[in-house]
C-alpha cells in the first residue's frame, strides 16, 4: 500500500495571518511530504507494507513509527484548523469540556500551557479516554495518543517548524493565535465518533 | 549568583554565510537566554546549588532534588550546550593538530568521521544534538535528544552541533543536511584540539 499526501483542506494562504502561506509551503509541501516519502520507502518488505497508519502507530517502532505517526499527525492537524475556525465547541463536546476542566476558558488555558511547555519537538492533544472522559496530553516527537488507546480530538503541532517562520522563538504567540483557527466541527465529530 | 548569558566572543555575522547573523542573534539572545532564565527560576529556592556551573549541575543529575531535576536537565542542559556550541565555532580554521591525529586513528580519516557525524546529525529525529566526545580516551560520535548532554553520562564533548530546528530554520528551513554541511566550514579546530588534549 502506498501512502499519499492528502490534499490540504484549505488553500495555502487561507490561514494567514495566523499561519502564513510560506509556513504551509514548507510544513505541508516539504515536511509532511517527506514523512510520506520516507514511510513508503521504509515499509517495503516489512509487516507494515499494507498496514493502516493507525496500525503503524499502535505497533511499529523506530523509523516506521516516526514517519507513519507524523503522516497521521499532520493530516489530523490540518483538519483541526479552518479559515472559518475559532470560537467555542458546541453540544456534547462543549459539555464534556466543561465537566472535565470546569469551563472552556480553563480548558483553553490548560491546553495552551501544555503546548507551550512541551520541551523540544512534539504535540499537544485533547483526547478522549476509553471511559469517555477528556484529558489534555503532550507527546514528544511523533508520539500519538492512539498508541495509548486514547482517541485524539484536537491537536496543536509544537515542532519549531510549525511556527518558526512566522513567530521565531515566540511559541506562546503561535499557540494564542492557534485558537483563532480551531475547527471545532472536526473535534466534535471526533468526540462523537 | 544567577547564571548569565555569556558573550559569544565574536559578532553575530562572523559565521556568514554558513550561519546567518539573524539566526545567531535570535539563538543567542532569545533561545539561550530563555534556558538561563528557566534555570535561574528553578534554582531560586535551592541556595546550595546556586554556585554550581551548569556543567556541574548536569554532571550529577541524580543529586538534584527530584522537584527540579527535569528543569535542570532541560534548561541547565540548554545553557551548557549552547555555551559550548558558541565556543567551538569559527570560520577558516585549518583541520590539524592532535584532533586530526585522533580522528584519523578513531575513524580512519576525516571523510569517514565527517560521514559518520553528518549521518548521526541528519538522522536524529526531532530536537537534539550531534556530538564528538571523548570516552575513556577514545573519540566517538553520539546523539542526544532535546538538551541532554554527554556530560550527564560521563563523556566529554569536543564538538557539538545543535540540530534543533531553531538552529537552522531561518536560513535552511527543512534542509538540515545543508546546514550540517555548512557546519564543517565553521568548526574551530584549534579549540576542538585543545578540548581533546585536555580530555584524552
Amino acid at each position: 500500500m502506498t501512502h499519499e499526501l492528502p490534499p490540504l483542506p484549505f488553500a495555502k494562504n487561507a490561514l494567514a495571518p495566523h499561519i502564513s502561506e510560506e509556513t504551509l509551503e514548507y510544513h505541508y509541501g516539504k515536511h509532511h511530504q517527506a514523512y510520506v516519502t520516507n514511510l513508503n520507502k521504509l515499509i517495503v518488505g516489512t509487516e507494515f507494507e499494507n498496514a493502516s497508519l493507525e496500525d503503524i502507530i499502535k505497533k511499529a517502532e523506530g523509523g516506521i513509527f516516526n514517519n507513519g505517526a507524523q503522516v497521521f499527525n499532520h493530516t489530523f492537524y490540518w483538519n483541526c484548523m479552518s479559515p472559518d475556525g475559532g470560537g467555542k465547541p458546541e453540544g456534547a463536546l462543549a459539555e464534556a469540556i466543561d465537566k472535565a476542566f470546569g469551563s472552556f476558558e480553563a480548558f483553553k488555558e490548560k491546553f495552551s500551557q501544555t503546548a507551550v511547555t512541551t520541551f523540544g519537538s512534539g504535540w499537544a492533544w485533547l483526547v478522549k479516554n476509553a471511559d469517555g472522559s477528556l484529558e489534555i496530553m503532550s507527546t514528544g516527537n511523533a508520539g500519538n495518543p492512539l498508541r495509548e488507546g486514547k482517541t485524539p480530538l484536537l491537536t496543536c503541532d509544537v515542532w519549531e517548524h510549525a511556527y518558526y517562520i512566522d513567530y521565531r522563538n515566540a511559541r506562546p504567540k503561535y499557540v494564542e493565535n492557534f485558537w483563532n483557527l480551531v475547527n471545532w466541527k472536526f473535534a466534535e465529530k471526533n468526540f462523537a465518533g | 549568583m544567577p547564571h548569565t548569558l555569556p558573550e559569544l566572543g565574536y559578532a553575530y555575522d562572523a559565521l556568514e554565510p554558513f550561519i546567518d547573523a539573524k539566526t545567531m542573534e535570535i539563538h543567542h539572545t532569545k533561545h539561550h537566554q530563555a534556558y538561563i532564565n528557566n534555570l535561574n527560576a528553578a534554582l531560586e529556592n535551592h541556595t546550595d546549588l546556586q554556585a554550581k556551573t551548569a556543567e556541574e549541575l548536569i554532571s550529577n543529575l541524580e543529586t538534584i532534588p527530584e522537584s527540579i531535576r527535569t528543569v535542570v536537565r532541560n534548561h541547565g542542559g540548554g545553557h551548557a550546550n549552547h555555551s559550548f556550541f558558541w565556543s567551538i565555532l569559527k570560520k577558516d580554521v585549518k583541520f590539524s593538530g592532535d584532533i586530526a591525529d585522533g580522528i584519523a586513528s578513531s575513524f580512519g580519516g576525516f571523510e569517514q568521521f565527517k560521514d559518520t557525524f553528518s549521518t548521526t546529525a541528519a538522522k536524529l529525529f526531532g530536537s537534539g544534538w550531534a556530538w564528538l566526545v571523548v570516552d575513556n580516551g577514545k573519540l566517538e560520535v553520539m546523539a542526544t535528544p532535546n538538551q541532554d548532554s554527554p556530560v550527564s553520562v560521563g563523556k566529554t564533548p569536543v564538538i557539538g552541533l545543535d540540530v534543533w530546528e531553531h538552529a537552522y530554520y531561518l536560513k535552511y528551513q527543512n534542509r538540515r543536511p545543508e546546514y550540517i554541511e555548512a557546519f564543517f566550514h565553521i568548526i574551530n579546530w584549534e579549540k576542538v584540539s585543545e578540548l581533546y588534549i585536555a580530555a584524552k
